[in-house]
C-alpha cells in the first residue's frame, strides 16, 4: 500500500509534482501514466526518499520510506536501468545489495536466474544491453523479496519474449498480494498490464481509476462485440444509450458504454457472445484527449 | 475462465527484517570498492609507481656518488637518506594518486546513477557514507604503510651500497614516515568530499587537483597570508614533516612552519572531507 498526500515537488519555479494525492493498493498493478516529464520519476524517487518532498507526504506500508535503516524487504525499485555502475558484474552488483541488506547470497543467484541474466553474471553490466540492464534492475528489485515493487518504465528495451515476461511477472506479484506500480508513457503498455490507472500531466493528478471505466472516458472509446445474436444484442445496447455500428456479419462496434456493461446487459438479456475487447486505440484515444492539455513537450511547437 | 477463481486472495504481506548491522554496511562498502578493477589496477599501479620512483632516487644518489662533494657526502646522512626514501615527486604522485581514488570511489556512484540503487537499499545515509569512510580510511592508511615501508627499505637497501642508508632507528624516522604513510588517507578523505560536493566526474577530479597540488605551487612562504595558506596545504604538511633537521634550516625564510602544527593541519583536512561528504551526502536529492 502506497498512500501519497498533496505531494508536491518544485525546482526554483518550476512544479514538477503539484498537490498530488492517489494510494495504490495491494493485490493489483497499478499503472502510473503520464506524457514525457509529467512528473512520474520524481513522484516515483520522494516515494523512496531519495528526493524530499517540497510539501506533502508519501508512506509505504504506513511508514516514510527513509525512517528504515534498509529498504530492500520494503520496496524493491527499478527507477532507470541504467542506475548501476558499469564496472562490476551483475553478481558483484547484487552482492553488494545483499550484503548491505543481510540478505542471503543465494537469493543472488536466485533472482538472477528469474530473470534470464545466469549466463552472463559474471560480465562487467556496462557492456550489457538495455534489456539486459532492465532485467538486472528487476532482479535488484526483487531480491527482498519485498512487499512493494516499483518500475518506472520497464519495458524499454525489451524484446517481445522480455515484454511478455515481465507482465506474466507483474501479475504474479500482484496476485500474491504485492503492491506493484509501474509508471509508463505509453498507454498500450499498460493495456495487457495494469488493472488500475493513475493517470498525470504536468505534475497535477488526472485520473484514478480502474482501466475500464477509464478506457470508457474517451469520447471515441469503443467496445467490439462478436455475437451470433448481433441485431438482438444491437437493440439493446442502442436502448441503453449507446451508438452502435455493425462491422460485418456478427461483429458490432460499440460506443458509449464500457465492456463491463455491455457483458452484463448481454448475459442479462441472454445473448451469447464470442468476442468482447475494448480497442486499443481507444485507450490511446482516452489517454491522448486527457493528457492533451497537459502536455509539456509538443513536437513541432511554436517558440 | 477457472484461472480467475484459483488466483490466491490478496493478503497484506509481513516485512521481517533482521536487526540492520552496520558491519553489514562495512562488508558491502568493501566489496564495492574492489569489486571495481579502476580501483584495483589504481591502487596496484599506485603502489608500484611509488616505489620505483624512491628507489630511482636512491639508485640516481648512488650513481652519483663519487661526484659529489666531501660535504656532499658529509651531509648526505640521515636528510638525503630519508629524502631518497619518499621523494618530493612521490610526495606530489600521492596527492594525485590517492586524491583521485578518494573521490572516485564516490562520485563514480554519483555520475553513473548508482548512488540512486545504493540509497534506495540503504536509507540510512549517514551510516551508509560512515562505512565507505571508514573503509577507504583504512584502505588508504594500508596503502600507505605499505607505500612507505616497502619504499623505505628499498631505497636503504639501495643506500647501504655506499653506506649512507639510515635504519628505524634513526632519531625523528618515525614521524617522518608516518607522515608519508598518512597521507593517502588525508588525501583520499579531500577527495571524497569534494567529491559529495561536486558530484561530476571530471569537475570533481580537477578540484581535487587543483585543491591538492595547484593551489601550494602557486603559494610560498614570503609572506604571512601565503604562509599560512602554505602551511595550511597537505603538501606543505607532509614537507615539513617528512624531514629530519627539524628546526629551520633556512634564516631567510621570514615565516617558517611548525612541525607540531602540521599534524593539525593533517587532521583537519582529514575531518573536514568526512565533515563535508556527511553534510552533503545525506541532505540532497540525488
Amino acid at each position: 500500500m502506497i498512500e501519497v498526500n498533496e505531494l508536491t515537488k518544485r525546482y526554483g519555479r518550476t512544479v514538477a509534482v503539484d498537490g498530488l494525492t492517489f494510494t495504490v493498493k495491494p493485490g493489483c498493478v497499478t499503472g502510473f501514466l503520464g506524457p514525457n516529464g509529467a512528473g512520474k520519476s520524481t513522484t516515483l524517487r520522494m516515494i523512496i526518499g531519495l528526493n524530499e518532498p517540497t510539501s506533502g507526504s508519501v508512506t509505504v506500508q504506513g511508514h516514510r520510506f527513509r525512517d528504515h535503516p534498509r529498504g530492500l524487504r520494503h520496496v524493491g525499485a527499478l527507477l532507470d536501468a541504467s542506475d548501476v555502475h558499469g564496472g562490476r558484474s551483475a553478481v558483484a552488483h547484487l552482492g553488494v545489495l545483499a550484503r548491505t541488506n543481510a540478505i542471503p547470497l543465494r537469493r543472488v543467484d536466485e533472482v538472477l536466474a528469474e530473470v534470464g541474466l545466469a549466463g552472463a553474471a559474471r560480465r562487467r553490466i556496462g557492456g550489457y544491453s538495455l534489456g539486459m540492464k532492465q532485467r538486472l534492475g528487476i532482479a535488484a528489485a526483487l531480491l527482498g523479496d519485498p512487499p512493494v515493487l516499483l518500475f518506472d518504465e520497464p519495458l524499454n528495451g525489451l524484446d517481445p519474449e522480455g515484454v511478455r515476461w515481465v507482465r506474466g511477472l507483474f501479475r504474479r506479484l500482484a496476485a500474491e498480494g504485492r503492491t506493484v506500480f509501474v509508471s509508463s508513457h505509453l498507454m498500450s503498455e499498460m493495456e495487457h498490464t495494469a488493472d488500475h490507472l493513475v493517470v498525470v500531466g504536468r505534475g497535477r493528478l488526472i485520473a484514478d481509476e480502474p482501466l475500464a471505466s477509464f478506457a470508457a472516458r474517451g469520447r471515441g472509446s469503443s467496445v467490439t462485440v462478436r455475437t451470433p445474436d448481433a441485431d438482438a444484442l444491437a437493440g439493446v445496447l442502442t436502448a441503453a444509450g449507446a451508438q452502435v455500428r455493425p462491422d460485418g456479419e456478427e461483429r458490432l462496434v460499440v460506443t458509449g458504454l464500457d465492456a463491463d456493461a455491455i457483458g452484463e446487459l448481454a448475459h442479462r438479456h441472454g445473448h451469447r457472445l464470442r468476442e468482447l475487447a475494448t480497442s486499443a486505440a481507444s485507450l490511446e484515444t482516452a489517454f491522448m484527449e486527457l493528457t492533451a492539455d497537459s502536455v509539456e513537450y509538443l513536437a513541432g511547437e511554436s517558440r | 475462465m477457472t484461472a480467475l477463481t484459483s488466483l490466491p486472495p490478496p493478503a497484506p504481506l509481513t516485512v521481517d527484517e533482521p536487526r540492520a548491522r552496520f558491519r553489514d554496511l562495512l562488508l558491502g562498502e568493501w566489496f564495492k570498492l574492489v569489486s571495481l578493477r579502476s580501483i584495483r589496477w589504481g591502487l596496484i599501479l599506485g603502489m608500484l609507481g611509488l616505489v620505483f620512483l624512491n628507489a630511482n632516487a636512491a639508485i640516481a644518489d648512488v650513481n652519483d656518488w663519487d661526484h659529489f662533494l666531501p660535504a656532499q657526502r658529509e651531509f648526505f646522512v640521515p636528510a638525503g637518506s630519508l629524502a631518497a626514501s619518499f621523494t618530493n615527486n612521490a610526495c606530489i604522485a600521492t596527492l594525485l594518486i590517492t586524491g583521485s581514488l578518494g573521490a572516485v570511489s564516490l562520485v563514480s556512484e554519483y555520475s553513473t546513477g548508482q548512488i540512486r540503487t545504493t540509497f534506495a537499499a540503504v536509507p540510512a545515509r549517514r551510516a551508509l557514507l560512515s562505512a565507505k569512510i571508514i573503509v577507504l580510511t583504512t584502505v588508504m592508511t594500508v596503502f600507505g604503510l605499505v607505500a612507505t615501508g616497502t619504499s623505505f627499505f628499498v631505497s636503504q637497501a639501495i643506500l647501504s651500497g655506499k653506506h649512507a642508508g639510515i635504519s628505524i632507528t634513526e632519531p625523528g624516522i618515525w614521524r617522518a614516515l608516518l607522515a608519508a604513510a598518512l597521507l593517502p588517507p588525508v588525501c583520499a578523505l579531500t577527495g571524497l568530499g569534494l567529491a559529495a560536493l561536486i558530484r561530476h566526474s571530471a569537475a570533481t577530479i580537477v578540484g581535487t587537483t587543483t585543491v591538492l597540488l595547484l593551489i601550494p605551487n602557486f603559494l610560498s612562504e614570503n609572506h604571512h597570508w601565503s604562509a599560512c595558506l602554505f602551511h595550511a596545504t597537505p603538501f606543505r604538511a607532509w614537507q615539513v614533516l617528512h624531514d629530519l633537521v627539524g628546526a629551520p634550516v633556512n634564516p631567510h625564510i621570514p615565516f617558517p612552519a611548525e612541525p607540531a602544527g602540521e599534524w593539525v593541519v593533517y587532521l583537519a583536512w582529514a575531518l573536514g572531507g568526512i565533515v563535508v561528504t556527511l553534510f552533503f551526502g545525506t541532505r540532497r536529492d540525488v
